[in-house]
């Protein structure tokens, strides 16, 4: 088995060896790192891609707007890049769509760690495939497959509030079993408690 | 009195970091402290009348076993090579997580022996190899087999029996990634795991030199002297492989400077050092004199800073004994800013170093502090503004700023990874061929470049979009605001200019390893010694902590 490390390394000097340039090898190094930890296809897809560039051409999508529409294939190492870079400004678009990405695995660490980087959750679709990333701790999927994906022909961004997956009433049952564990204050241990026989106006 | 932090300005000049030496921070001194209780043993020995074989050493406690497997393999002399282009060893190292089973070993001969071009697993975390310093090696193999201890005069001209020319950890080759075991309490600090390595390969070395002595010669033999032993240490070959890292790893960097920058801080600021401690201090750096008397090198770079430095120790030692120093407040302050007045580099450092040796509760919360989570600081905040970087290009830089990288001489090398052997190294940009595959270590130069391309930028414009038309410089904007959170992260020096002495990196990096009596053999590689003087496993559960000073040799 090859270790992560390994994966790094030398993932950062393929890519490199392919003409993108130092600062960009370093992000993919550590991006195919992330998604072989989460189980994810990375080095392979990567493998494909690169292999793909000596005979096909990939447009850059480096400025992102809420549709991006190319009939080059969008290159997902810049795409990426450009989403990491931009996130915080691209978060208020709430739903981002771009289609004709290619290798559309090589794109998700970039949106997983655009989900730590503004502190909500992303979705990412495309196909049947649904991807969730919070921020940068997992990834949850439907995505169970060890293959290789070359293209994608819609995929869509979403940012999703931060908001709770239960309701309130859940919320309150829940705290009213909490309260199981409190204990009844007696009146002598009222009086000598923080603050007590003060005014808050002295 | 609050004593400030010494400028990274003025301590992250190579020339200066070529001056570090070993102290209390060192890795293979708090190494020792930390595994003093755990149970040491000798698991298997199965050695050959001539040495060769198998065996394994461990360390164990609770539940937890470090176990180390050697392999000693019959090479020819013509085949034995310290450079790191070598394919055959004297002997061969791992250190496995737990005990190794039949089939581990089995795994393991096949592979350990070959090093790089063999395969690990995850239940390996260290990997080494050595070679025999032969001429020591068979002189106390024939003494001891005619019932003599060997020439102290003569095996001090070494200080080891055998020589590592690599220690390997952290995933290469299939070893355990850093993170499986990153929160063992153990190895808090920073390469613990080489450190153990090293100091079993030691008792190993040992162990094989009585081994085949005995074998030689059953009636008469006797063992090495445990006095004797304790004298010797490993030896170590290293050549440009380790320089990079320092530059690959800002945030550890950082930490390893910011605790002994902090830790001097903390001493300055002592207002009536004790008596105790004066007298640990005075007596360390006195028996400490012995170490650079046996400190032989046939470089004359080193030569030079040896010479320098003993007169300068007895400068010191003469401003000490007529000063009254420590009848004054603040004594360690005062000692510090007569030597940055009086002394040179070399003796300034190894007087920090000494200075360390009193304060176990000042230096041993700064221990735990050496390691880096460096992933947690990787994306680059493209949040920020054009202004904001330039303002820490403008602080944290300005020396680098300085260069002007225009002149031939100022990017006289470049750093590549060579074919044959993957490993980092460096050549004349305007000589050699494969500048265009130059490793992104020229950080100086890529810095004033973004300085400049940031001159004619509005200052409220964000990273984000700067990046959109300069994402070739992504490594430095990235390294840049790393620089802002940790001030001792980045060498403030020139890495491809023709005065660099790329030794000054390995000195750097080998201090802190606790690495002694450095030994240049050009200005690309040199051999150092390790564990020389330090206490045998026996000896673990109560030793000296002042160890290294005890050095005959």
């Amino acid at each position: 088995m090859k270790s992560f490390s390994e994966i790094d390394t030398v993932v950062k000097r393929a890519t490199k060896g392919v003409g993108f340039n130092w600062g960009v090898a370093e992000e993919v190094g550590k991006n195919i790192k992330l998604l072989e930890m989460f189980g994810l296809p990375g080095l392979k897809n990567l493998n494909d891609y690169f292999n793909s560039l000596k005979s096909k051409k990939f447009q850059n999508l480096t400025f992102i707007s809420n549709h991006n529409q190319s009939k080059i294939p969008y290159c997902p190492i810049i795409s990426g890049i450009s989403f990491l870079d931009q996130v915080n400004e691209l978060k208020e678009l709430i739903n981002i769509k771009i289609e004709n990405m290619s290798y559309p695995i090589l794109f998700l660490p970039f949106l997983s760690r655009a989900s730590e980087v503004i502190g909500k959750k992303i979705s990412f679709k495309f196909d049947e495939n649904i991807f969730l990333f919070n921020f940068n701790q997992n990834i949850y999927s439907n995505y169970f497959s060890n293959k290789i994906l070359e293209n994608a022909k819609l995929t869509e961004i979403n940012f999703i509030e931060n908001n709770n997956t239960f309701s309130q009433e859940e919320w309150d049952n829940l705290y009213k079993l909490s309260t199981n564990t409190f204990v009844e204050e007696s009146d002598e241990l009222k009086k000598s408690a923080a603050g007590a026989g003060l005014t808050d106006n002295d | 009195m609050q004593v400030s932090l010494r400028e990274p300005k003025k301590i992250m000049k190579l020339a200066k970091l070529g001056c570090f030496h070993q102290s209390k921070l060192s890795f293979l001194r708090s190494f020792l402290k930390e595994f003093k209780n755990w149970k040491y043993n000798r698991d298997l020995f199965d050695l050959d009348e001539n040495g060769y074989g198998r065996a394994v050493y461990s360390f164990s406690k609770n539940k937890r076993i470090y176990s180390l497997i050697c392999f000693a393999n019959k090479i020819d002399d013509t085949e034995r090579s310290d450079r790191v282009i070598a394919t055959k060893w004297d002997a061969a190292f791992t250190l496995h997580d737990g005990i190794p089973a039949k089939k581990d070993l089995d795994r393991l001969s096949n592979n350990v022996p070959k090093q790089e071009v063999g395969r690990m697993s995850y239940k390996e975390l260290t990997l080494s190899r050595a070679n025999k310093s032969v001429r020591i090696f068979n002189h106390v193999v024939e003494c001891l087999s005619n019932g003599k201890q060997p020439d102290k005069d003569k095996i001090s001209e070494v200080g080891y029996l055998y020589r590592t020319t690599a220690v390997y950890g952290s995933g290469k080759f299939g070893l355990a990634d850093r993170f499986r075991i990153k929160n063992r309490n153990e190895i808090f600090g920073p390469f613990r795991l080489e450190m153990m390595l090293v100091y079993l390969v030691r008792q190993f070395t040992f162990d094989q030199v009585n081994h085949i002595a005995k074998n030689k010669n059953p009636k008469k033999a006797i063992t090495l002297d445990e006095n004797i032993c304790r004298n010797l240490g490993i030896g170590n070959s290293t050549g440009l492989g380790m320089a990079p890292f320092i530059v690959n790893h800002p945030t550890l960097l950082n930490n390893w400077i910011l605790a002994r920058e902090t830790v001097l801080k903390k001493i300055r600021e002592i207002k009536n050092v004790d008596l105790k401690n004066q007298n640990i201090f005075k007596t360390c750096l006195k028996k400490s004199l012995g170490n650079i008397s046996s400190w032989s090198t046939e470089s004359d770079f080193q030569k030079k800073k040896i010479l320098n430095l003993n007169e300068d120790l007895n400068k010191f030692l003469k401003f000490l004994d007529e000063s009254n120093i420590f009848d004054k407040n603040y004594a360690f302050n005062e000692i510090y800013l007569w030597c940055e007045k009086n002394l040179k580099d070399e003796c300034i450092e190894y007087i920090v170093s000494m200075m360390m040796e009193p304060f176990d509760d000042i230096v041993e919360p700064h221990i735990y502090k050496m390691s880096s989570d460096e992933d947690k600081y990787f994306t680059i905040p493209t949040d920020r503004t054009v202004e904001d970087l330039r303002s820490i290009l403008e602080q944290k830089y300005s020396d680098i700023l300085k260069i002007d990288f225009s002149k031939t001489n100022s990017n006289k090398n470049f750093w590549f990874i060579s074919k044959n052997k993957e490993e980092p190294r460096l050549a004349d940009r305007f000589i050699d061929e494969g500048s265009d595959l130059e490793q992104p270590l020229a950080i100086a130069r890529d810095i004033c470049l973004l300085y400049s391309r940031i001159s004619n930028k509005k200052n409220s414009l964000n990273i984000g979009r700067f990046l959109l038309e300069n994402n070739d410089l992504r490594h430095v904007i990235r390294r840049a605001f790393i620089t802002e959170k940790f001030p001792y992260a980045e060498i403030q020096d020139n890495t491809i200019g023709s005065e660099l002495m790329a030794i000054d990196m390995l000195r750097l990096k080998l201090s802190f390893f606790g690495a002694v009596k450095f030994d240049p053999r050009s200005d690309k590689w040199l051999r150092i010694s390790m564990f020389q003087g330090a206490p045998l496993p026996q000896d673990l559960k109560s030793f000296d902590d002042h160890w290294i000073y005890n050095s005959l040799n």
